[in-house]
């Protein structure tokens, strides 16, 4: 196409969903030892989003994720839905860094890139907290569109429906932009065979934090303006009543709404 | 007392309950002063002294409605720089965890996301992995800002009339502009997130017209709100923004009534923190019955009808 966007997206190597999830005791940091490790699963809508949004329009999908030397495998996968190009950002410094580093590292990794669209998922289903993409937007200064159910573009302008508790927004910015999609958006792709060999040779950047010119000290534990005291378990319920249905289930059950004084 | 900011969710004036209840929390730790921004800010007044809001800062400009998340960031950054207080407390939906992350960025302070709860001395406990762990964690740089999850504490009514102080605030110009708002149709029912009931329904209520027949005259009788489990609303069984679990909402109700869902780890998420769980389902080997208080193997389509007519004889 005449248009050819530039889009970045930001994916996050998280430990599988369908995986407890644990604390290490050591230093209260997630344990990504103790769970396989996958993309968040929440961006490869994101993923699909941006390859669909150029295989309309023309242009070529960048995927950059920071993280630990094995992200890598993730950038990877994720390029292999059709991406063309990596960037990596690792770095020991990073380890235990809260989204304000988080953001400040992917927001130094971007700018200046040139990306027309910067695309997120809407959260991480490890860390959950849906705040990097707006801290990337507010790092980098561009419009945040986040939440999008539907993504739009037409020349310069972008339109999305911004999920809300009552419905959605339609919201309007123009490019570039900052966008995070929700999973309701589409249905992410499987890897063709082509493309999976592909990945293996696509080009990958790999930075670290001094390439960035980011200080090690503005990242990681040390640095966080959080700090975990103590973590436990919630405690597993008490057994409760189970009983199978002989025709006094329903009876049953209102007994027990009322003991409860549910009615 | 140092005071506690408390950003107010509302419609058009109309408070959510989540706001009432944020106040309860400021009012453990300080004095809660509120922040109502928007149309109809104005109207939110009587209803946040009533529930102990000591001051109410007041901006009903048309910025906060036209703009997403930035007018509300500017509006707090004005408030905290001007008035010192020892927390910020905002409602822990989408819109209110993007607004606490950009704060944090402009007050150089720290952000917690979804606590339920807040002790004297600062330390925050959260819920994270969706429930699974508590964690108790605190802010160590700048003015915490502390997203709180809705039907963490009720709220504490008998406050007296709260002082109004009108401000506004020089906005930059807007990088986003709302071209509509899209109200999904109201049922009735109490709010998912807020309710104190919720009915869920999954894969096990089969289709559209299971939820209409069996589902929703439970939830009616009960007063609950309507649930459903992905499976359902992938299906179009029941619209998306009922989803509960990691990807929909997060619920926390005094009671949660589980039906012909399996209790996959992503729903889970959504619902593990309700204080008592109901469940059917006719497979004994479901997971959710691992959560429940009451569990009854067999068919939600013979339970449940028959439980909706008692419990409606009952009254
Ligand atoms: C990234 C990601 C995010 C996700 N987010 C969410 C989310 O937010 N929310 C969510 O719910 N899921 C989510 N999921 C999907 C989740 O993994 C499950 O697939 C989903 O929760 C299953 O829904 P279900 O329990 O209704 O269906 P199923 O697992 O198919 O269970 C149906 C249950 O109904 C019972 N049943 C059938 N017929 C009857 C009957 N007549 N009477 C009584 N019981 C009956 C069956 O015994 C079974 O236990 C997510 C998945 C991923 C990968
Ligand atoms: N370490 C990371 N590297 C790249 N992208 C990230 C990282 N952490 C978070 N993100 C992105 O930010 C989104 C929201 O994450 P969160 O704020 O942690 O819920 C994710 O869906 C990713 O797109």
């Amino acid at each position: 196409g005449v248009n050819t966007l530039k889009i970045c997206v930001c994916v996050k190597q998280v430990p599988d969903s369908w995986a407890e999830k644990k604390l290490s005791a050591s230093d209260k940091t997630l344990d990504r030892a103790a769970a396989d490790r996958v993309v968040n699963e929440l961006d490869e809508y994101a993923v699909e989003e941006a390859l669909k949004i150029v295989e309309a329009g023309g242009g070529e999908v960048t995927i950059l994720s920071v993280g630990p030397a094995e992200a890598a495998d993730s950038v990877r996968k994720a390029i292999s839905m059709g991406a063309t190009a990596g960037i990596h950002v690792v770095d020991d410094a990073i380890h235990g860094s809260d989204a304000v580093a988080t953001s400040l590292v992917i927001a130094e990794a971007l700018k200046d890139r040139g990306f027309d669209l910067i695309m997120f998922g809407s959260e991480s289903t490890d860390a959950r907290m849906s705040v990097v993409p707006a801290m990337v937007a507010s790092r980098l200064g561009l419009p945040q569109m986040t939440f999008a159910k539907k993504v739009d573009i037409s020349g310069n302008e972008l339109t999305i429906q911004r999920v809300t508790d009552y419905g959605y927004d339609e919201v309007k910015s123009t490019l570039p932009a900052v966008v995070s999609v929700v999973e309701k958006i589409n249905e992410p792709r499987y890897p063709s065979f082509k493309n999976i060999m592909a990945a293996k040779k696509a080009p990958m950047e790999t930075f670290s934090l001094s390439d960035l010119g980011v200080a090690g000290s503005s990242v990681g534990l040390g640095a966080a303006w959080t700090k975990v005291d103590a973590f436990a378990d919630r405690p597993a319920k008490a057994a409760g009543t189970k009983i199978e249905d002989d025709g006094s289930g329903a009876a049953k059950i209102e007994e027990f709404l009322v003991a409860q004084k549910f009615v | 007392m140092s005071d506690v900011l408390v950003l107010v969710e509302h419609a058009q004036g109309e408070v959510k309950k989540v706001s009432l209840e944020l106040l309860a929390m400021a009012a453990k730790v300080g004095t809660p002063i509120a922040v109502a921004l928007g149309p109809g800010a104005d109207a939110t007044v009587a209803a946040l002294g009533e529930h102990g809001a000591k001051k109410v800062f007041v901006d009903s400009s048309d910025v906060y409605a036209n703009e997403i998340v930035v007018p509300a960031v500017s509006a707090l950054t004005k408030l905290v720089s001007e008035n010192s207080p020892s927390a910020v407390l905002i409602p822990s939906s989408g819109n209110g965890k993007e607004i606490a992350a950009r704060l944090a960025l402009a007050c150089n302070s720290g952000v917690i996301t979804d606590a339920s709860d807040i002790a004297a001395d600062g330390s925050i406990t959260q819920n994270i992995f969706g429930g699974a762990t508590i964690v108790t964690a605190k802010v160590t740089t700048g003015t915490p800002i502390i997203t709180v999850r809705v039907n963490s504490i009720p709220p504490v009514a008998g406050g007296a009339a709260a002082e109004v102080v009108n401000f506004s605030v020089d906005h930059q110009p807007a990088t986003t502009t709302v071209t509509n708002r899209v109200a999904v149709e109201k049922s009735g029912r109490p709010d998912l997130s807020e309710a104190e009931i919720v009915v869920s329904g999954g894969r096990g209520v089969s289709s559209e017209d299971g939820f209409k027949s069996v589902i929703e005259p439970l939830a009616d009788a009960l007063g609950a709100a309507v649930g459903a489990s992905r499976a359902a609303t992938d299906a179009g069984w029941y619209p998306h923004q009922f989803q509960v679990g990691q990807t929909g909402k997060t619920v926390s109700p005094q009671l949660y009534f589980a039906n012909g869902i399996s209790g996959a780890i992503q729903h889970r998420a959504g619902m593990q923190t309700s204080k008592t769980v109901v469940v059917v389902n006719k497979d004994p080997e479901a997971p959710i019955f691992d959560l429940a208080d009451f569990g009854v193997v067999g068919d939600l389509n013979t339970v449940l009808p028959d439980l909706t007519a008692r419990i409606k004889g009952r009254k």
